[in-house]
């Protein structure tokens, strides 16, 4: 059985439209316009148990609403979903001590105090047995490396140390599946890869299915096979990672290396991207390859050459601006 | 797991108000401010109404009254004082600096979420680090208030009977329960306004008059006595101070009390309301 199971999810929200200035504002005391939203439209997935799935989308795509739905903050317009075997949005206790949600840009921690009373806290609102705690708390430290922090006051740790005590404690009641929204927000190179490590690792030691949203693609090309991709409020793509290129990476890129450093006529094989001299960047229709390197080989002098897929962010910032016009909704 | 039993929730928030007590205290420099900063306004206090006093002694000196004792709508100027000292204690456990724009800010910036997260009532749980907060607060100006008193100990005519001081622990107890659950329901506008700071203040100010803060209500005018005996107001600080002072009659006591616990569970099912209200609203719109 799944654990996330979304069916055809919508939301819609009604925004205050106002405009600029004092006049307008003295109409909106009388009569407000109001504009509908479609953040989420049509939202259809599932999860199974132990996935690590990424959910990506540019800002506004209606992702942090899908996960809000998800987590039982806000109930959509139509559509319905099952998380865990139940209907987020009742949240009954039962549902909310089986899973977390944690948002890179909120914090849950007491400000002014160590860690460990946050902890404390943690324990008592989800009843936790004294020993079993010690025991997680124990493991989750140590996992995270964070063993000396949770005795300082939260606000004294650094970004990185503190979203490490962020996820210890959502961790704490031992969650089935994890929410995470932008985990690794304002994270310094080396923070994010130990957070997605510490991640890794303990989705493939307990099995816990997390489903995150993330603006970095190393966070997803270190922690998810599989992703989604939403842009206006739209899913557009529900598949392996590895297989965006394929759908959306319409070019491959040729790296050349020429002998004649003033060759001419290259932009009759595809886009120049980039060009030193005899060193040359080529974008080349991905249907059209063969016959591309055919071509070029019997034109020019090759030294060296390469054909590698484009890197992944960029396939998928196009993917992002194209939206939905020309993607289709996977099953 | 299996869902928890009363006496299990209830020892639950105990120990989230245990844990709540280790937070405030970690503002030691706040409390002790807090603490000293209370008495300034009541010196002012004081002094005004040992000058209102005077005067009228003056004047009835001088129409050849002089054997009559000075009151004030059945106040002597020691009972007014003792009755503005009471009003301190029966502020200690009635106000709630904070908790309904605390509560409203929440709603506005989403830190609600936390609540509906996790398996805890946010009613219950605000309750709980109030209750906290009183407790340290209490504690923590113990000691200064028993200077207090001790300085004044002859405006009082003894330590009342163990009957009323059950009576006044009781009174203070539900002007506790109103206090915290009024305030909350004010910050739960938060869920329909974006903005209630005005509002909260309005209400602060007209609290300060209604409540017997400032000076016993028999001083107005018996119409207005009459209406406010029915509202919640009094019960917050002059009824506490009354009972103490065992200025009213065993009917008036027993028409205040009920009157009280009526607040108390009215405030507490119209707290409950507006957050289950509210929250659908929340639901449906925000996040």
């Amino acid at each position: 059985m799944p654990i996330i199971e979304a069916r055809g999810l919508c939301k819609t929200y009604r925004v205050y439209q106002k405009e600029g200035g004092l006049l307008s504002a003295v109409r909106g005391l009388f009569s407000r316009k109001y504009k509908e939203i479609k953040a989420v439209d049509q939202v259809s997935f599932a999860i199974e148990p132990g996935e690590i799935v990424g959910f990506l989308g540019p800002n506004g795509a209606g992702k942090t609403t899908t996960l809000k739905m998800l987590a039982g903050l806000i109930y959509p317009t139509q559509g319905d979903a099952t998380v865990l075997g139940y209907v987020p949005w009742q949240r009954p206790d039962a549902f909310r001590r089986r899973f977390s949600l944690v948002m890179g840009q909120k914090n849950q921690l007491w400000w002014d105090l160590p860690a460990a009373d946050s902890f404390q806290l943690h324990r008592e609102i989800y009843s936790l047995p004294a020993d079993s705690f010690q025991k997680t708390l124990g493991e989750l430290t140590e996992l995270f490396g964070a063993k000396d922090l949770s005795k300082q006051p939260v606000r004294e740790l650094s970004l990185g140390e503190r979203m490490k005590m962020e996820l210890i404690a959502a961790l704490l009641h031992q969650p089935q599946l994890l929410l995470l929204d932008e985990p690794t927000i304002g994270l310094d190179v080396i923070a994010q890869v130990t957070i997605t490590k510490c991640l890794r690792e303990y989705n493939a030691s307990r099995g816990v299915t997390i489903l995150l949203t993330s603006h970095y693609m190393k966070d997803v090309e270190a922690l998810c096979k599989r992703v989604l991709i939403i842009t206006h409020g739209k899913l557009v793509y529900d598949g392996l990672l590895s297989g965006i290129t394929e759908q959306f990476g319409q070019y491959k890129l040729v790296k050349l290396q020429l002998e004649d450093e003033h060759a001419a006529g290259l932009e009759s094989f595809g886009e120049v991207a980039r060009r030193e001299g005899p060193s040359v960047d080529l974008h080349v229709d991905r249907a059209k390859i063969g016959e591309v390197i055919a071509a070029i080989l019997q034109k020019h002098r090759v030294l060296d050459m390469s054909v590698q897929d484009p890197p992944l962010d960029q396939v998928i910032s196009r993917v992002f601006q194209e939206g939905q016009a020309g993607a289709t909704p996977q099953p | 797991m299996q869902p928890l039993s009363l006496s299990q929730s209830l020892v639950k928030y105990l120990k989230i108000l245990r844990i709540s007590l280790v937070e405030r205290l970690v503002y030691r420099g706040d409390f002790l401010l807090a603490t000293v900063f209370r008495f300034l306004p009541l010196i002012t206090t004081f002094l005004l109404w040992d000058a209102v006093y005077t005067s009228r002694r003056e004047m009835l000196d001088r129409q050849g009254h002089a054997s009559e004792p000075v009151e004030m709508s059945g106040f002597s100027l020691q009972q007014m004082t003792a009755y503005l000292l009471l009003v301190q204690i029966s502020r200690m456990f009635s106000s709630m600096p904070g908790l309904a724009s605390g509560l409203a800010r929440d709603i506005r910036d989403g830190n609600i979420k936390k609540y509906l997260l996790q398996p805890i009532d946010l009613l219950a749980y605000l309750l709980a680090y109030r209750g906290a907060h009183k407790i340290a607060y209490i504690i923590t100006s113990s000691l200064p208030y028993a200077v207090l008193f001790f300085f004044f100990r002859d405006v009082f005519p003894g330590w009342p009977s163990w009957g009323t001081l059950g009576l006044y622990a009781l009174s203070l107890m539900l002007g506790f329960v109103i206090g915290f659950f009024f305030e909350a329901c004010v910050g739960l506008a938060g869920f329909w306004f974006l903005e209630v700071t005005s509002f909260i203040y309005i209400i602060g100010t007209l609290n300060f008059f209604v409540s017997g803060h400032m000076f016993p209500l028999d001083l107005l005018d018996p119409s207005l006595t009459a209406v406010l005996k029915y509202l919640p107001f009094q019960y917050l600080a002059y009824f506490p101070a009354m009972v103490f002072l065992e200025m009213k009659s065993a009917a008036e006591l027993t028409e205040g009390f009920i009157i009280e616990a009526t607040w108390a569970a009215s405030m507490i099912v119209l707290a409950k309301f507006l957050y289950w209200r509210g929250l659908k609203r929340y639901s449906a719109f925000g996040g």
